[in-house]
């Protein structure tokens, strides 16, 4: 496997437990609500089958396990699949981090990149990540989440273009 | 690509523009989500501001651009630690109304070569952050874990 170098950083903290938190990452019933209507599949072993998919069936991102330590890390590959135009993207790898911080929970997502990816590119993971992520932390402390509508950064869609 | 360190931090709360902009320039609710800092200030440009805890000041800033609800921003210079030495850096807070919801962007920039206050910002602001967004949306701060001298990693 190439070397993946973390390009995005997002901390976020959260009044909840690790396993609510690593439950929230992993089941569909909490993704549904906070990673705009994604499911997430996901075989729970190292090496297992990981995917998001859209509402209609349609994967949107595809990838592997490889990292597994529940309530802790996942770290999955993560290769876009939908829309079209992304799949020229090369495979990043996803890492989610859940660590105690007194009582309540710091996780950390980190976005990892094989090549000398363009901030253009990088761009739709940093408008992306704190939505989603701010939309989980307000899932697990109130039960509700805000909606956040977004599009992929015009910017993006025309550095892809150009792969 | 520029090297010069700038550390960006989003968040979304579910709550209205004035609501951030008041608990960004609130000491009592300060004191609440930023672990008993509280943020004091005349709140307007070139007034000083400083964040202040049981008595004692740990920071001296000043107020750069003052424009509720949409912006704020002031020098940052920490005077703890050995770090008062080192030139103040520059924060910058822009609020966004967006699906009814309130995007902070937080911008940490204009450090010190070799800064060492850069370093512990990016630890700070996703936990101070963090516990605004929870103050504001549940009523309730993030529990203490951040003991003010950032770098407790």
């Amino acid at each position: 496997m190439p070397e993946f170098k973390p390009r995005t950083i997002y901390v976020t903290y959260i009044a909840a437990t690790p396993e609510k938190v690593w439950q929230a990452l992993t089941s569909s019933e909490f993704t549904r609500k906070y990673f705009w209507d994604r499911d997430i599949e996901l075989e729970p072993k190292l090496g297992g089958a990981f995917a998001l998919k859209l509402p209609d069936g349609k994967v949107n991102v595809r990838g592997k396990v490889i990292a597994w330590d529940p309530p802790r890390k996942l770290s999955v590959t993560w290769q876009v699949e939908w829309p079209e135009e992304f799949r020229k993207l090369p495979e990043c790898v996803v890492t989610y981090e859940i660590a105690q911080a007194g009582e309540a929970v710091r996780l950390t997502m980190t976005e990892s990149h094989s090549w000398n990816v363009p901030e253009a590119i990088l761009s739709g993971g940093r408008t992306g990540w704190p939505a989603i992520l701010s939309s989980l932390k307000s899932l697990l402390e109130t039960a509700k989440v805000p909606a956040i509508q977004m599009e992929p950064p015009r910017e993006m869609i025309e550095a892809i273009k150009k792969l | 690509m520029s090297d010069k360190p700038k550390f960006v931090y989003v968040i979304y709360i579910a709550s209205t523009p004035d609501k951030v902009f008041k608990a960004l320039t609130d000491p009592k609710q300060s004191a609440r989500y930023w672990f008993g800092y509280e943020v004091t200030s005349e709140w307007k440009v070139g007034a000083e501001f400083a964040l202040a805890k049981d008595g004692r000041r740990w920071d001296t800033c000043k107020i750069l651009e003052y424009d509720p609800p949409r912006r704020l921003s002031y020098s940052f210079h920490p005077e703890h630690d050995g770090l008062e030495n080192e030139k103040p850096s520059r924060v910058a807070f822009d609020l966004e109304e967006i699906n009814g919801q309130v995007k902070l962007i937080m911008t940490h920039d204009d450090f010190a070569e070799q800064s060492e206050v850069f370093p512990k910002i990016q630890t700070g602001w996703p936990s101070v952050l963090s516990s605004l967004k929870s103050l504001l949306e549940t009523g309730k701060e993030l529990p203490p874990f951040w003991r003010g001298d950032y770098d407790k990693k």
